[in-house]
């Protein structure tokens, strides 16, 4: 606080702060942990980071939905207790309610400020101008486009005429040409200083949305979620893809966050020193097909992930999944943003179905120490059974309820496609029925 | 002055001549007002047990009798609704009200209505001496109890899975608890709720014709309306006014539905969220006829203004935020709050022990049992052999469309249908071919609710993906294997569905339809339901209670051990994510 280079206060000042969920046996399970984050004014700041990142969970905390365990949160000086003035989200899902118009959503925002309804009128129509909505004050939610529920989105968001503008992946659950369109035009309308928000902070797991939109990018790095760097981006609006400087970026992003990645899912002791790594979630055909096109000209075993992810339609939140994946189980190693596959991976790429199966299936026992796990109690027991709450419960002791299920079910998935266990979801048993001994 | 100008020219301003649909749509506001005035009047007029209003025989009395028996529908209905709101809505909000309301909701739903009429009945009656809201009241609250329990369920669950997203807008925009419960709840709840309160009220017919007349011990009571005016035409041994009955009663359920269930199904239609679309779209004549008439413009805009900017008010004194964050588990006030409800129920339990004690012996209870058991096998067999009849007959409707289109309203008529007034005719038949009542009586009790079953088979079938039905047409499944893998599996949870109402409404039904009368001639089946309905003859409540008691208690096992698991079970193996 004493160290304020900058003339004017941060909009928002986070100092600190750390952020826990409970584990379903009720110890604390550290979601954020240290993290520091000022807002200034007249800036789009970006948080960039995987799923489990915790990204959201600090947009939340900055919206005064979530408490933060331990640091403090203020806004414009005062410390921010709850949802309050000045600040307004816009959803990933819109959260709009089917059952109001355009214009009563639009209204919503200002549900909160008690004006008389001839102002409230006015000010949700000069919104709903503003975003390129007119025309559509009637209409129901459901009669809309995504692209146009967002806007609805915007809209009430803005409608309060907000001092923090607050972003959750606004544009993930919109489609490519959509988001692009809807991007540009918030961008345009920001530039041009027609909106009396002062400062915005976007949420967003595409790296390229980022480095279009955003001044500045703190890079979040889970298990648990810190800020593992920030990066400047100096580029004048609008911005070009094909920009040299632009990509640099681009790629610098990539690099930081494979790095990470490389660090926290590397094979490791597992089991025996009561760490389990979570498994991430993708299917075994994924890592085979991903395995198929990195083998394949023009890659031939080596490619930078932005490279890659370009032909292959992949966003980062499917990418690195499958880069965690492939390195986990050494079919392929990262390095900065380059992905190699190994000469184990040549062979499961290069190999027909029964061959890449035992191949897989091999990897899986020496490397997932989850699915050995699995294996070994399955072999120690006569009738080869045993329920899946006892694999939950070893798994919550270390993950909530939510991510020990995930990697559960990947582990499910993967040795289901070893053929190294099997699972009925009837009974919720792993078994070795009908396995090869 | 300029209005005037273009009046005169006639071009641009210009009274809507009034059309046809407002003098039909005025008229029909009018005369519901009237008789719901001329209703209440008689509701609260004054009554002595010993000169009570003498019930006629005659069908021109019946129109009365009927307005009678609609306004406790309706009564009992804004009850209800009341009851939803005060009771769901701590439920659903609060952890610790949760640990006591919802177990007490989940007993009650259980506790067979007509069992505890008489408790109810001397209950109301001593509250308002001399007035005839004391046993209007009794019969107000059976059809009460028909209908809240699974309203308020509906609600809490409602509650309970609100949108984590439309949470979190309501609370970024800082509504207020008022502005949160009208603006989002209510909203969210309300096709559940609908639903819920159409299935009720389907229910709620059955208990108002038992409860209108009734005798307990010394007191009979006889309200004006149907159920009075069947109860005198089984006494005087009169089959043509029981037909005049069935015809007021079939005319009373059609008017409820086209004047208050369609118009409200079709509108709750818009607080469908988009991830359950309807299949088919809900109209109403009347709803169109309101919304596309003057009237509505009139009198509904405004109305509905007001009441927007009522939901709008926000009713708070400060800005209180509620943010939810963790905390270490609130042990101590748990420990206490646990301990004070442990504390009532052992206090309860021993003054129930004491005053079952003094009036009750072992034997008593055996004897309960064991007609609770020739209940159970009554009710457990007459649900499977309902099932076998209409499963098949469903499905074959169901995969029809046009005819499912045609049948379902028809299903839903006779769900609603009162089967206590059909009673009389099966009394007479029995009576006159000397048949044994141990056996012919029973499908009485499945009468009314194995209309449960079709319907929801019915709705089932006609809801089965029709790629899989492709499918399983391409791969020439047939028969056996066809019933085994595609059919059964399909529409099982709705069947479940079904065999629940239809089981749990038998239960109910016991009550009336193991021991019936026709005049004179007095036929027992024997079982529970003979047997709390003899004691309520009698008046002998500690024997009433025991055996309320016990239909709870076996009601209760058969949901935990047989609907429960085999609803999860159907939940489970028909989900494809």
């Amino acid at each position: 606080m004493t160290d304020m280079t900058e003339s004017t206060p941060p909009v928002l000042d986070i100092r600190r702060v750390c952020v826990t969920f409970a584990k379903p046996s009720g110890e604390p399970f550290p979601v954020l942990t240290d993290i520091d984050v000022s807002v200034q004014e007249g800036e789009i700041l970006g948080l960039l980071g995987r799923s489990g990142s915790g990204k959201s969970t600090l947009l939340r905390v900055a919206a005064g939905l979530i408490r933060p365990r331990s640091g403090i949160v203020s806004y414009r000086g005062a410390p921010l207790t709850g949802p309050t003035e000045g600040i307004a989200v816009v959803f990933q899902t819109f959260a709009l309610y089917p059952w109001l118009t355009v214009l009563e959503n639009v209204e919503l925002g200002l549900d909160a400020l008690d004006l008389p309804e001839s102002q409230v009128r006015q000010r949700a129509n000069s919104a709903i101008d503003v975003i390129g909505l007119d025309g559509f004050q009637s209409a129901y939610p459901r009669e809309l486009s995504g692209g146009m529920r967002q806007r609805v989105g915007f809209a009430r968001a803005l409608v309060s005429n907000p001092i923090l503008l607050l972003m959750d992946e606004p544009f993930s659950a919109l489609d490519v040409l959509t988001a692009e369109t809807l991007r540009t035009d918030f961008l345009d309308v920001w530039t041009s200083h027609r909106l009396p928000t002062k400062a915005v902070l976007t949420v967003t797991h595409n790296i390229e949305e980022a480095v279009l939109m955003c001044d500045r990018i703190l890079v979040l790095a889970p298990n648990p979620g810190h800020i593992a760097a920030e990066i400047k981006v100096p580029l004048a609006q609008p911005r070009n893809r094909l920009d040299a400087a632009f990509r640099a970026i681009v790629d610098e992003i990539y690099s930081i966050l494979t790095s990470r990645m490389a660090e926290t899912v590397g094979p490791q002791g597992g089991m025996r020193r009561g760490l389990v790594p979570q498994l991430p979630e993708v299917s075994a055909d994924r890592l085979g097909g991903f395995a198929e096109a990195l083998a394949a000209p023009p890659f031939d075993g080596q490619a930078e992930l932005p490279r890659i992810a370009r032909p292959l339609a992949l966003e980062v939140n499917q990418l690195f999944p499958i880069a965690a994946a492939l390195h986990m189980l050494e079919f392929a190693e990262l390095h900065d943003s380059t992905i190699k596959l190994t000469s184990a991976g040549r062979v499961f790429a290069d190999s027909g179905a029964d061959d890449r199966k035992r191949l897989f299936r091999e990897h899986l026992l020496r490397f997932v120490p989850l699915a050995a796990h699995i294996r070994q109690i399955l072999d120690e027991r006569e009738d080869h059974r045993a329920p899946r709450a006892r694999f939950e419960f070893e798994l919550e002791d270390h993950l909530p309820e939510r991510e020990a299920d995930a990697t559960l079910r990947t582990a499910i998935g993967w040795g289901r496609y070893a053929e190294l266990y099997g699972y009925d979801d009837t009974t919720q048993m792993f078994t070795l029925d009908h396995m090869a001994a | 002055m300029e209005h005037h100008a273009e009046v005169l020219r006639g071009v641009v301003w210009q009274p809507r001549p009034p059309g046809w649909r407002d003098p039909v749509a005025i008229l029909l506001v009018l005369g519901v007002v009237m008789l719901i005035g001329i209703g209440i009047r008689e509701m609260t007029a004054p009554f002595a047990l010993e000169h009570q209003p003498e019930i006629a025989l005659s069908p021109a009395a019946l129109p009365y009798y009927t307005l009678r028996t609609i306004m406790r529908m309706l009564a009992a209905m804004v009850a209800s609704l009341i009851f939803t709101f005060a009771y769901a809505t701590p439920a659903g909000k609060s952890r610790r009200a949760e640990m006591i309301l919802i177990p007490i909701l989940d007993v009650l739903q259980s506790v067979p209505i007509l069992g505890y009429l008489s408790f109810t009945v001397v209950f109301f009656v001593s509250l308002f001496p001399g007035s005839v809201l004391g046993p209007e009241l009794a019969a107000i609250f059976a059809i009460f109890t028909s209908q809240a329990w699974n309203m308020a369920f509906s609600f809490y669950q409602s509650l309970r899975t609100v949108p984590i997203d439309l949470d979190e807008a309501s609370r970024s925009f800082r509504e207020s608890g008022w502005q949160r419960f009208w603006r989002l709840e209510v909203p969210f709840a309300m096709p559940g709720l609908v639903w819920n309160m159409m299935m009720s009220m389907s229910g709620g017919w059955f208990f108002v014709v038992a409860s209108e007349a009734i005798a307990v011990g010394d007191l009979h009571l006889a309200l004006p309306g149907v159920g009075s005016y069947v109860a005198l035409a089984i006494e005087k041994r009169d089959l043509g006014a029981v037909g005049w009955a069935i015809l007021a009663m079939t005319i009373a359920i059609l008017l409820y539905d086209q004047l208050l269930f369609r118009p409200m199904v079709a509108w709750a239609d818009k607080f469908r969220s988009e991830q359950t679309a309807a299949q088919v779209v809900s109209r109403s004549w009347i709803l169109d006829l309101f919304r596309q008439s003057n009237l509505h413009k009139m009198i509904g805009a405004p109305i509905g203004a007001a009441l927007k900017r009522a939901s709008r008010a926000r009713m708070s004194l400060s800005a209180r935020s509620s943010v939810p964050h963790w905390s270490p588990p609130q042990m101590v006030l748990d420990v206490l709050w646990i301990g004070l409800i442990a504390g009532a129920l052992v206090y309860i339990g021993g003054a129930i022990a004491r005053f079952a004690g003094s009036a009750l012996s072992w034997t008593d209870v055996s004897l309960v049992a064991r007609n609770g058991a020739l209940t159970l096998l009554r009710v457990a067999l007459l649900v499977a052999i309902a099932s076998v009849v209409w499963v098949p007959i469903g499905v074959a409707i169901g995969l029809r469309p046009k005819f499912t289109a045609r049948v379902q309203p028809v299903t839903q008529f006779l769900a609603a249908f009162p089967a206590n007034l059909l009673f009389p005719i099966a009394v007479f038949l029995i009576t006159r071919f000397h048949l044994a009542p141990e056996i012919w009586l029973c499908p009485l009790m499945i009468l009314g609710t194995q209309w449960y079953i079709l319907f929801n088979v019915i709705a089932g079938a006609s809801n089965f993906p029709s790629d899989l039905r492709e499918a399983a047409a391409s791969f020439r499944v047939r028969r056996w294997r066809w019933w085994r893998d595609v059919m059964i599996p399909g529409i099982f949870p709705y069947f479940v569905t079904g065999a629940i109402t239809a089981s749990g409404g038998a239960w109910n039904a016991s009550i009336v339809s193991e021991t019936v009368s026709w005049g004179s001639t007095k036929l027992t089946a024997g079982g529970l339901g003979a047997y709390i309905a003899q004691m309520t003859d009698a008046g002998d409540y500690p024997h009433i209670a025991l055996g309320v008691a016990m239909m709870s208690v076996l009601v209760i096992a058969a949901n935990r051990l047989l609907w429960r698991p085999l609803y999860a079970y159907a939940e489970r193996r028909t989900r494809l994510d």
